[in-house]
């Protein structure tokens, strides 16, 4: 496995941290191991993530002490953690030691830079899987303590992939910009660290002057982001900025709009990067298809092929293979990096591979002539927020929750709320700002008198989305 | 409405935050409402306030409620 192998880079730099302090793939293992020395057994561990070279190092020592890290967002409500603890046991916790939001019970702690690793009162009485190797959120910020279950073969299957395809090497120096939580970005890091790279690892966003500060000092070749952040780019005045060493852009995590896609192909073209669209879920670990970024002009809009050593195919509705191209249908993916399944509590982390290595993506899509797919809608209720992945029906369960009745609706990054109390529009939308953590801009309410209905009692969301175009949008 | 009141206002508007929670001590990332999304929003808001188009380097030295005053004062808005 790419983690057990890290020893054998001789590069000086494995990381590079915020104060611009380097630290070598040796010391790097050291410190993960001293992590992993701590834990004397296979267990369960919850990492709460910050993006920091401790984050890291526990990381790396969890997965090389066969240890099943359960990779949670540090910013993540109190009540989910304590919810989402509750229900899978973890024997250990290990978290930034200033962090005062996270309560919970623990019997002894050991201290590991600006982390520690805390022993909770739970008993294992439950069974890890041999071939579990981590697990991750589908949409954490909802609270949702559904988990998919990423095995050994499927993290190093997807980031020799990934590596292939982006053509990264040891001389790269990526620069982190979303949580290492979030599938996309562990999958920045996983195939970097495989090839020997040398990870700048920054909590900064695009918006403040260190980050653009740290690009430069540390001659980064290459970011990637979710279609917010390209939004943040041509703000910022991308197509102005001189920075010499980027050498190409990633983009995943959600449909970029179709005219910014363009504006980044022109811009990219212009500074002469290369611009990769990708495409991928965590039920596939990370990554299923890329732009090859020479099609990016003639592809416009397209989510590209399957990765190397991946398979995509499309079906109707009665699950027939469909052979024609631009004729809609399911994107059905095979690989080695379709993920075992889901956990819904710790006792489900016995299972072994549910899926074997087909994933119905829920997504609609259609192939063209030359074999490029490009998404067109989806079938079920999930959006994509500022490249948070939301269940609309989470989201009304939260309300719902706080006592009142709802209907949500939406598109990417704007979710319609549906209320029948008048007098909680415009409030509804901080409390659920608060609990999942995104940016209240993404929520707008409406009033309706009454949720409309089917005899049998299911929401109508059609009449509803007639309704939400109609009327505001925050 | 004078121009610090509408600095004020265009605060309260893109953040979507009360009156009562907008301190001048006020920085970026101090409240959940102002990460980079919010940054976005109160940006546009004040130049449309303002009537003005800020720079790369002004947008990312906005660090806080004071550091931006100073910041659109160079815009010859006079706060």
């Amino acid at each position: 496995m790419f983690f057990d192998d890290l020893g054998e880079f001789s590069r000086d730099t494995a990381l590079l941290s915020a104060s611009s302090k380097s630290i070598s793939y040796q010391a790097l293992t050291d410190s993960a191991d001293r992590i992993g020395d701590a834990l004397t057994e296979r267990c369960l561990v919850f990492l709460v993530c910050r993006n920091c070279v401790d984050c890291l190092a526990g990381y790396l020592g969890l997965l090389r002490a066969r240890c099943v890290p359960v990779l949670i967002n540090e910013n993540i409500d109190p009540v989910f953690f304590i919810r989402l603890l509750d229900t899978y046991r973890p024997n250990f916790v290990y978290l930034p030691s200033d962090t005062t939001q996270l309560a919970f019970e623990s019997t002894e702690t050991v201290s590991v830079g600006a982390y520690v690793l805390a022993k909770t009162e739970y008993t294992a009485d439950y069974a890890l899987h041999d071939d579990l190797a981590l697990l991750l959120a589908t949409s954490g910020s909802t609270g949702s303590p559904k988990l998919v279950r990423q095995s050994y073969l499927n993290i190093s299957s997807n980031a020799e992939s990934i590596a292939h395809y982006l053509e990264i090497s040891g001389a790269d120096r990526p620069i982190t910009t979303m949580p290492m939580s979030y599938s996309y970005g562990l999958s920045i890091i996983n195939s970097h660290l495989l090839k020997g790279a040398s990870i700048v690892v920054s909590d900064a966003t695009l918006m403040e002057r260190r980050f653009w500060d740290e690009i430069k000092l540390n001659r980064v070749t290459t970011l990637g982001g979710v279609p917010y952040l390209y939004e943040m780019l041509k703000r910022l005045q991308f197509s102005r900025m001189e920075l010499p060493s980027l050498e190409y852009l990633t983009q995943a995590g959600g449909k970029l709009d179709i005219a910014l896609f363009a504006a980044f192909v022109d811009m990219c073209e212009e500074k002469d990067l290369r611009f990769v669209v990708m495409y991928g879920q965590t039920e596939a670990t990370a990554r299923m298809s890329y732009l090859p970024w020479k099609h990016a002009r003639s592809k416009l809009g397209s989510i590209g092929l399957a990765i190397p050593g991946g398979r995509f195919w499309l079906e109707d509705e009665k699950r027939n293979k469909i052979v024609a191209h631009d004729k809609i249908g399911e994107l059905i993916y095979e690989g080695e990096n379709v993920t075992m399944g889901y956990a819904e509590s710790c006792y489900d982390l016995s299972l072994g591979d549910e899926n074997r290595g087909i994933l119905r993506t829920g997504d609609l899509a259609k192939r063209d002539t030359d074999g490029f797919y490009y998404i067109t809608g989806r079938l079920n209720r999930f959006l994509k927020v500022y490249g948070n992945r939301v269940n609309l029906d989470e989201i009304e369960q939260l309300i719902r929750g706080e006592g009142h009745d709802c209907a949500c609706v939406g598109t990417d990054d704007n979710v319609v709320i549906f209320l029948t109390e008048p007098e909680r529009t415009g409030t509804v939308e901080r409390i659920v700002a608060k609990r999942t953590g995104i940016n209240r801009s993404a929520f707008s309410s409406v009033y309706i008198d009454e949720i409309p209905r089917t005899e049998s009692g299911k929401i109508r969301y059609a009449s509803l989305r007639d309704e939400g175009s109609s009327g505001r949008h925050g | 409405m004078v121009n610090s009141e509408k600095y004020h206002q265009a605060f309260i508007d893109a953040l979507q935050i009360d009156e009562g929670s907008l301190q001048k001590e006020l920085e970026y990332n101090s409240i959940t409402e102002w990460d980079s999304i919010g940054h976005m929003a109160l940006m546009a808001a004040l130049e449309d306030t303002f009537d003005i188009m800020m720079d790369m380097d002004d947008i990312i030295d906005f660090s806080s409620y004071e550091k931006g005053l100073e910041i659109v004062r160079k815009y010859g808005i006079e706060l």
